[in-house]
């Protein structure tokens, strides 16, 4: 089990490795001259030739790679042209909303995903099935940032019942921070108003990003449990007398679990990247929204920041899932 | 007396790309309590449906009941409300299944899903569901009860860390759990080692005999039917063909097909003996050959057997399907 | 004397494949939905090839000025209303179909081109070979497609000609992995063994026996990849850095109409709604193909 583990974090460093290799060399293809960019539209040419030296930058290549993964090592994701701060900082101000939004989808995905999946499987080829199907293609079809606006215009424009964009009313007195997840950290402290402030903001921007998830998870669901269901022990189960609901409810669904995970972690980093969307459409304050203006403003230090980061959520989600799955599934527990 | 189980004219169809496939066509069966009945027939002669159809077990659709009916103790299967079909699953009629390894759940210990079945039973019986304390102890018993060596420890374990002899044995403790009145048995020794077989099937016939258990044995192996069973059903392409006291059906089969049967089993005791097949192949069931289904094959057929369906008739002290049974033994 | 010899009819020589192509159009019609993707599908490659003819206003999908038209509601004269120029958006909707397909064919012509060869020689030489091919791969679907577009075009900077180089270059992975996993699968059937055992040389059984073994989910993918590669190109340009305005492009559009809403909501709504209809169609018709040309792996 040791041995595996060990394996895997192995391996996932190697990745990560592989991911520096992508943003080293996608930041080298630039036409743009980074210095001219750092050194901002009135530089004269002494002042860019300056700043091209401070940074290394006529250096050979080699040498500035050697030079970008020891200041990764460090910490050292370069510099902010927008914002003028370290990018480091920059994450860890941004990564919280993210992260917050991405979680309150997952479980948006996983409660809605998981019933309906199932539900799909029992009224198989009946019309429940088919309209859940229909809506889970649609769900991924649909581009997360026009429906997003549709939904801004319904629920808030037009009914008034949810604020459009942003994390909080610039009225409501934010949590002490603690973990910087606005709904976590409002639940810390108490401040149950709070709490719903932060709720209502979240709500539109999760369910917009949940969509694709949810429809996998869906999917997922629906293909195992008919699996489940028309395998030989449901025969059997049946055969003894369990009752169909006992039957859906344990057995089906503990089968269906694994592949569950499986999607989680597999959508997990997918999702930190669809924020850049839907953080766009909802002004949310996250790595997406900042990804995208830094895009704009053709400063790509922050986008390769956000690139590793994310590249970063997913290979630790994958070996999260990897590790849990062998201890879930009982095949598997005794194979090690 | 009435029988246990009484199947009259049934008929079952599946419906797919290719049109409408007609796998059982008029079945007649009647059990009496404490009879030990064979079916055998060759691969696809709808032997494995009709045990299945006994605890309403096949999915409609694809399915599609085309006629007849099946009654246990008289009252009707597929008139039964959830409540009685559970009543009638495990306690009225147990099933075990060919190959143990499908048949349990992989993710579940053996202990959850005997716990499971147990507290199942209790429901469906109208009893007080027993704590899953008390429904461990009784797994226990039922496993010791198919002499499976440390019961307690085995509940822990997984279908995967069971060999093939031991998943049976604990199918047919599961069939037990409910103390069924009938067992139905579907290729029970099929995907065992040889010498695993021969204690199945030692279990088996002791289980029959202690429990009073009325036996419904499905193979397409004639020994082993005739190491459990005192009667012989044999089906040919969804059809009853004959069914006779075992030791008449062996001595003096009377349907053609029987014959073949009997005629393709290798005997150890003759090794110079050729084995004899039966010539053709079994019929495409989406267009079944009108009168006889046996009749393409047979080396009796006159123009009448392709004609007019032969119905099941009293001769010689059996049921036979052949126009010319009186002439074949 | 001749003897007219009774030469097979097409149909009895071909019987076996008439037969599955009559399997393949009976269990694709018995879907409703796989026939709603087929005709979505028809409909967006009719209106791509066509459009330009059909439209009322064939000029404003360069972007014609036409201020004292600016931002109508839709009406009889125009469908889906106008835009800030005074454009028929019912035109310019109609005429970004061909924008996404060609954005659509590119980016999976590129990326099939790409991962199929390379998922086949990994699959099938395995070893070393198969160690690079598939480590490099992992490496490529570790951060998601967007966001690897994103740094590219960043890089790069916007255009929709940039866009699409940056989603061709994090396409292909999928195709590697999709034809990597089936290639493998068949590199030890009996059939390839047999082939190799009387002397088959690795391009012969490539062409032979991997590469027509594996069309069915590569086609399958591909149909999907349509719809969904048309959504990303249409989210880069949402963004700001795809195709920029005026040139017609659905997420361009929808990118200025923002600035519009809520009161000038028409000017959001129909782009979009060509987006979901087109990716949802392409959607439901690579599902339908994947139910008859590859059941077994009809989930996820």
């Amino acid at each position: 089990m040791l041995r595996f583990v060990l394996q895997r974090v192995a391996l996932t460093g190697l990745m990560l490795f592989g991911l520096v290799c992508i943003t080293f060399a996608v930041s080298n293809v630039a036409p743009s001259d980074p210095a001219a960019l750092a050194a901002g539209p009135d530089a004269t040419r002494d002042m860019v030739e300056t700043i091209r030296r401070e940074y290394g930058l006529d250096r050979p290549l080699p040498e500035q790679f050697v030079r970008y993964v020891t200041g990764l090592l460090q910490g050292d994701l370069g510099r902010s042209i927008v914002t003028t701060r370290p990018v480091v900082q920059d994450l860890a101000r941004y990564f919280p909303a993210t992260l917050e939004l991405v979680l309150l989808s997952m479980t948006f995905g996983v409660l809605i995903g998981v019933p309906a999946g199932m539900l799909s499987a029992v009224l198989k080829n009946r019309a429940p099935d088919h309209a859940t199907r229909f809506i889970a293609v649609s769900l991924v079809a649909l581009p997360a940032f026009w429906f997003g606006i549709l939904l801004q215009l319904l629920f808030s424009v037009h009914l008034e019942w949810l604020p459009t964009s942003g994390r909080l009313d610039v009225a409501t007195p934010p949590p002490p921070p603690v973990t910087g997840m606005l709904l976590l950290d409002s639940a810390l402290a108490g401040q149950w108003g709070t709490l719903g402030g932060a709720l209502s903001h979240a709500v539109l921007p999760a369910l917009v990003l949940s969509f694709p998830c949810l429809a996998s998870i869906l999917r997922v669901n629906r293909a195992e449990m008919i699996e489940v269901l028309s395998s030989d022990y449901i025969v059997a189960a049946r055969a003894h007398g369990v009752s169909r609901l006992r039957i859906i409810c344990v057995h089906a669904l503990r089968n269906a679990m694994l592949p569950t995970l499986a999607i989680i972690g597999l959508r997990w980093g997918w999702m930190l990247g669809s924020t850049v969307l839907v953080e766009t459409v909802f002004d949310w304050p996250g790595i997406g929204l900042y990804a995208v203006s830094s895009a704009i403003a053709g400063d790509f230090k922050p986008v390769m920041g956000v690139t590793l980061l994310i590249g970063l959520n997913f290979m630790i989600a994958n070996l999260v899932v990897d590790l849990l799955y062998g201890v879930l599934d009982p095949r598997l527990r005794t194979a090690q | 007396m009435t029988p246990l189980l009484d199947i009259r004219g049934y008929r079952l169809a599946f419906d797919g790309f290719e049109g409408r496939a007609e796998v059982l066509d008029g079945i007649d069966l009647a059990v009496q309590p404490g009879e030990t009945v064979g079916i055998v027939g060759e691969t696809g002669c709808g032997k494995s449906v009709l045990a299945r159809s006994i605890a309403r077990l096949v999915e409609m659709p694809p399915g599609r009941v085309l006629g007849g009916s099946i009654a246990f103790e008289g009252q009707d299967v597929f008139a039964m409300d959830g409540r009685a079909l559970a009543r009638l699953r495990g306690h009225g009629v147990a099933m075990i299944f060919q190959d143990p390894m499908t048949y349990l759940n992989p993710v579940f210990s053996i202990g959850s899903q005997m716990v499971d079945v147990i507290r199942a039973h209790d429901r469906a019986e109208g009893r007080s569901m027993r704590a899953r304390p008390a429904a461990r102890t009784r797994a226990a018993e039922l496993l010791a009860a198919v002499r499976l060596p440390e019961p307690d420890r085995l509940l822990d374990r997984y279908p995967h860390e069971l060999s093939g002899g031991m998943r049976q044995r604990v199918l047919i403790a599961m069939a037990l759990s409910g103390e069924p009145r009938m067992l139905v048995a579907d290729e029970p020794t099929t995907a065992l080692d040889v010498t695993i077989q021969a204690q199945v099937l030692r279990l088996i016939a002791e289980l029959v005999a202690t429990r009073g258990l009325t036996l419904l044995l499905i193979s397409h192996d004639l020994g082993v039917i005739g190491a459990l069973c005192r009667r012989v059903v044999v089906m040919y392409a969804g059809t009853v063909v004959e069914d006779a006291d075992a030791g008449l059906l062996f001595d003096r089969p009377r349907h053609p097909y029987t014959r073949g049967l009997l005629a393709a089993v290798p005997d150890l005791a003759r090794p110079d003996h050729r084995v004899a097949g039966i010539p053709g192949h079994i019929p495409n069931l989406l267009a079944p050959p009108g009168g006889c289904r046996f009749h393409p094959r047979c080396p009796l057929a006159i123009p009448r057997c392709a004609a007019e369906k032969p119905g099941l008739r009293d001769v010689d002290g059996r049921r036979v399907a052949c126009h010319r049974a009186e002439e074949a033994a | 004397m001749s003897v007219a010899l009774a030469r097979p009819s097409f149909s009895e020589r071909h019987a076996a494949t008439l037969r599955q192509l009559r399997f393949y159009v009976w269990s694709f019609g018995r879907s409703p939905s796989s026939m709603l993707g087929l005709a979505i599908v028809s409909v967006f490659l009719l209106l791509a090839a066509f459009g330009p003819w059909i439209v009322p206003y064939p000029l404003d999908g360069a972007g014609a000025m036409n201020l004292g038209n600016r931002l109508k509601p839709p009406s009889a004269a125009h469908w889906f209303g106008t835009d800030e120029m005074g454009n028929d958006l019912f035109s310019r909707v109609v005429l970004a179909t061909r924008t996404s397909l060609w954005v659509g064919l590119t980016i999976v012509g590129v990326a099939t081109l790409v991962g199929v060869p390379l998922g086949i020689a990994a699959g099938y030489f395995g070893g070393v070979v198969r160690t690079v091919i598939m480590r490099v791969t992992d490496v490529f679907l570790s951060v998601p497609g967007i966001v690897l577009a994103l740094a590219i075009v960043a890089a790069l900077g916007p255009g929709i000609l940039n866009g699409i180089v940056a989603l061709s270059i994090v396409w292909w992975p999928g195709y590697v992995r999709l034809v990597e996993a089936k290639a493998l699968a068949l590199r030890n059937e009996p059939f390839v063994e047999a082939a190799r055992s009387v002397g088959a040389g690795h391009a012969r059984i490539l062409a032979l026996h991997i590469l027509p073994n594996c069309t069915s989910p590569i086609i399958v993918k591909a149909s999907m990849d349509m719809g969904l590669a048309i959504l990303a190109a249409a989210s880069l340009g949402f963004i700001g850095l795809g195709a920029k305005p005026p040139a017609p492009e659905w997420g361009a559009m929808i990118s200025v109409a923002r600035t519009y809403m809520p009161n000038w909501w028409w000017y959001a709504v129909f782009p979009g709604f060509a987006i979901y209809l087109t990716v949802l169609g392409f959607n439901l018709f690579g599902d339908g193909l994947r139910d008859i040309l590859d059941p077994k792996s009809s989930r996820g």
